[in-house]
């Protein structure tokens, strides 16, 4: 895998990791030991027979190693590049334990990119089928949930409140992870599969409660999209951003291209992103790449943050400051942002988490000179349309009530993917979206 | 796409464009605003909904940069990338007994649909409506026609009566004070309606404009603060209690792309759009 040096790609927004060849793809496969009870499908949530591709792969047989991984994902190219690996299928992988595990996401992307140059073959759908599927939000979950449902002749409708499809895939992940055109063509496929997607519609208002529930089945993919604040004074000064609004101004609107696209965005200057996800990564690096001096400032140590390992080390290489074991307590300004305070943090016994918990250290504030300053202390689901839907059960955090079917506290209403769960991952989002889509077809399969 | 119906001129610089999007016109109500993106290059802004006829809606706009710019360029039968709506919370409409609308330059845009909702409601509705001057003046006819009573001033006396709408207001109030009032206009204008109700605690509404993105509750861009808690205005307004809203900070944060808006400007009419400075 080759990344593009640091300090060539903070001036631009193409991919950092130009993905591997089809020779090391055949050599990376002929590692794997074909193991008899597969740990790596363990580790990957929606079961991808991980062994049966790579020995296609090792035979160079590549479009029938992706005719693989397509029985159980419809969306690789995205998954190969935003997979949390290390704790899912290679951290499972059997090689790591002594040496290296296999490269299945590098792999899996190979395959995707692969296919995607050389002509995508569209999976075959059953037989029309008269019920109607209103799916509501075009994220992962939703894509999924269509995809399979579409497949098995249901005919799909996903409708999407944003002007473009995707989700977080396209508002929220930066170009130089995932390439624009990498979802778009993803999400091609699933047109491909006779899915209707209607954007512009948000669920609730442009579609009103009633003609929803006209549907035969709802799955209810809106995701965790409403920004948290840390409460603390001055958060709503000038260049104060929530890091959804930082990213979406960004990777949806283009602004790193304004004032050729007409949407503002703060740029240069010192950038503070508060968090340690890979939320408060992307944005850290978004800002880096507009010019920005970038400090990131985290409450606990490195080893905590929650962000994928390798963007955590993608930042660092970009010159991204980080200062661990640190809390802002002020956002300081008069009309427009110029520091934040923050204070030490001294690490304490382990929480439920099995994380340090971690307590300010009394006089030991500084103040960091900043011009804007991103929050990515994290999202949970929008209650809007959840409000809306009489019987419809909120828990703690504000996540949708579901069962282990996906199935909500209202007949026919289903429920997959962040929604659900609270901010979790693209693969988890799928793997439950496939659990939705299934429940739904035994509903009307009688079974 | 979704396409224009009609444009045109209302008052200086201020335009009326009708655009067929029937899946906002259908289910719109009073106080409700879309957001719309012109083309592949363009920025989401919102505009209230002043109006619904079948499958489209209208929108009244102030051509003030380059977005509605944009749009006041375009004629009957061009397109609009993405029109989304309705959105934010409808007004509150409920049988109040008498209301006063107040609206202060574009903002009498959002009146007539909400005077007519309100009667539907069985109130009686006066309306007030300023200008700087007479030629600034909109939907005066529609005004009439919606309200029981309509009360006109221009700052500069050049038609009706002289001054503010808040002389008048402040009138109605000692007179004969209303259940409740709705103030909408230019924020400097809505502090100081607004401001006039208090004394007289009655129930006063403002429409608030804060910089938005999605206007669908995901980034945070329209926070306002009422009543010391900070709220989102594209899903938990645009309407608010106008004596607990800090106008303040409403004012300060529509600021927050000054430097950026003039320089966008600057990149339109100097051809950087390709269209040699037409829009
Ligand atoms: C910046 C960022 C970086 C991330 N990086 C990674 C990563 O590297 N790896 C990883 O695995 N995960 C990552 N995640 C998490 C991952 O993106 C999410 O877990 C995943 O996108 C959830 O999918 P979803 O389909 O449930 O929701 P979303 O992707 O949030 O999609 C929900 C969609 O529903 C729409 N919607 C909401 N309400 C309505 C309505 N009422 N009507 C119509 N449409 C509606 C929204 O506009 C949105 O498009 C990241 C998240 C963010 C924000
Ligand atoms: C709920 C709501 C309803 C509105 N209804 C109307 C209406 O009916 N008629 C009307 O003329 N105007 C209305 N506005 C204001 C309108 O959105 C702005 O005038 C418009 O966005 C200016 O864009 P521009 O590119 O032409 O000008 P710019 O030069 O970019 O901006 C001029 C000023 O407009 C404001 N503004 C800029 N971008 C935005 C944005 N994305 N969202 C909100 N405000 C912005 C800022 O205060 C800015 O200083 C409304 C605003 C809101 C929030
Ligand atoms: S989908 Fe994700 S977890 Fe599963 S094999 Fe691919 S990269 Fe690994
Ligand atoms: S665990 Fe590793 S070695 Fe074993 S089958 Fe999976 S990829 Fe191959
Ligand atoms: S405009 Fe984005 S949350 Fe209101
Ligand atoms: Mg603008």
């Amino acid at each position: 895998m080759a990344d593009r040096s640091a300090e060539v790609r903070i001036n631009d927004f193409s991919e950092v990791d130009c993905g591997i060849s089809a020779e090391e793809a055949v050599i990376e496969a002929e590692r794997c030991l074909r193991c008899k009870k597969p740990a790596c499908v363990e580790g990957c949530p929606v079961g991808i027979d991980i062994p049966g591709f790579l020995k296609y792969i090792e035979e160079e047989d590549f479009r029938s190693a992706i005719g693989i991984i397509k029985n159980s994902n419809m969306l690789p190219a995205i998954c190969g590049r935003v997979c949390p690996q290390e704790v899912q299928c290679e951290g499972e992988c059997i090689l790591g334990v002594k040496g290296k595990p296999i490269a299945i996401g590098a792999l899996e992307r190979f395959l995707a990119d692969w296919e995607r140059e050389h002509g995508v073959t569209v999976p075959e759908s059953k037989e029309k089928r008269k019920e109607r599927i209103a799916i509501v939000g075009s994220g992962p979950a939703g894509l999924t949930a269509a995809a399979e449902l579409a497949r098995n002749g249901f005919s799909v409708t996903i409708f999407e409140a944003l002007h473009a499809a995707g989700g977080v895939l396209i508002y929220g992940i930066p170009e130089f992870r995932l390439p624009k055109k990498v979802v778009a063509a993803e999400i091609d496929e699933v047109k491909r599969l006779g899915v209707l997607i209607r954007t512009n519609h948000l669920v609730g208002r442009s579609v009103p409660v009633e003609e929803l529930l006209s549907y035969d089945a709802i799955i209810i993919a809106t995701g965790a999209g409403l920004p948290a604040f840390m409460g603390i004074p001055g958060e709503n000064l000038i260049g104060v951003y929530s890091a959804n609004e930082f990213l979406t101004r960004v990777n949806l609107m283009h602004a790193n291209a304004f004032p050729q696209y007409d949407t503002p965005v703060k740029r240069g200057g010192n950038v503070v992103v508060i968090g340690g996800g890979n939320v408060a990564m992307d944005s850290a690096r978004v800002a880096r790449r507009m010019g920005a001096d970038v400090t990131l400032v985290y409450r606990r140590r490195q080893e905590d943050m929650p962000a994928r390992l390798v963007e955590v080390h993608h930042a660092e290489e970009e010159g991204i400051r980080f200062l661990t074991c640190t809390n802002p307590t002020r956002i300081l300004g008069e009309g427009t942002v110029t520091g934040v305070e923050v204070v030490s943090m001294d690490m304490c016994e382990l929480d439920d988490s099995g994380r340090p918990s971690a307590k300010p250290i009394p006089g030991s504030e500084q103040i960091i000179p900043a011009d804007v300053v991103i929050e990515a202390i994290g999202q949970s689901p929008n209650p809007l349309l959840i409000r809306m839907i009489e019987g419809l059960v909120r828990e703690k955090k504000g996540n949708l009530k579901v069962d282990e079917k996906g199935r909500t506290t209202v007949p026919k209403i289903f429920a997959a993917g962040d929604v659900a769960t609270g901010a979790a991952t693209v693969i988890l989002a799928m793997g439950a979206a496939k659990v939705a889509a299934e429940s739904v077809r035994k509903m009307f399969d009688g079974e | 796409m979704y396409q224009v119906k009609s444009a045109r001129l209302l008052a200086e610089n201020v335009y009326e464009t009708w655009i067929e999007a029937p899946h906002v016109s259908r289910n719109a109500e009073a106080g409700q605003f879309l957001v719309l993106r012109i083309d592949d290059e363009g920025e989401r802004i919102p505009l209230t909904i002043s109006g619904v006829d079948g499958d489209c809606v209208r929108v009244i706009f102030m051509a003030v940069g380059t977005t509605t710019e944009k749009l006041a360029a375009l004629k009957t039968g061009d397109a609009i990338h993405d029109v989304v709506g309705p959105l934010g919370q409808p007004s509150e409409v409920h049988h109040f007994g008498s209301c006063v609308l107040v609206g202060g330059g574009v903002g009498i845009a959002c009146l007539p649909i909400i005077a007519k909702a309100l009667k539907e409601s069985g109130n009686s509705v006066i309306g007030i409506i300023g200008a700087r001057n007479k030629d600034l003046l909109i939907l005066e006819d529609e005004m009439k026609e919606a309200c029981d009573e309509l009360i006109i001033t221009t700052d500069d006396g050049s038609y009706g009566i002289k001054g503010f709408a808040a002389g008048p207001l402040k009138e109605i109030c000692e007179s004969r004070p209303p259940d409740a009032v709705w103030v909408i206009g230019p924020a400097i204008m809505m502090k100081v309606t607004s401001g006039v109700t208090k004394p007289f605690g009655i129930k006063t509404f403002v429409s608030l404009n804060p910089v938005m993105v999605d206007g669908t509750g995901m980034c945070g861009s329209c926070r306002v603060v009422v009543n010391g808690e900070t709220k989102f205005a594209c899903v938990d307004g645009p309407e608010f209690d106008a004596h607990q809203v800090d106008f303040d900070l409403l004012m300060s944060r529509q600021r927050f792309y000054h430097p950026e808006e003039k320089e966008s400007r600057e990149h339109h009419h100097s051809g950087g759009c390709g269209c040699g400075g037409h829009h």
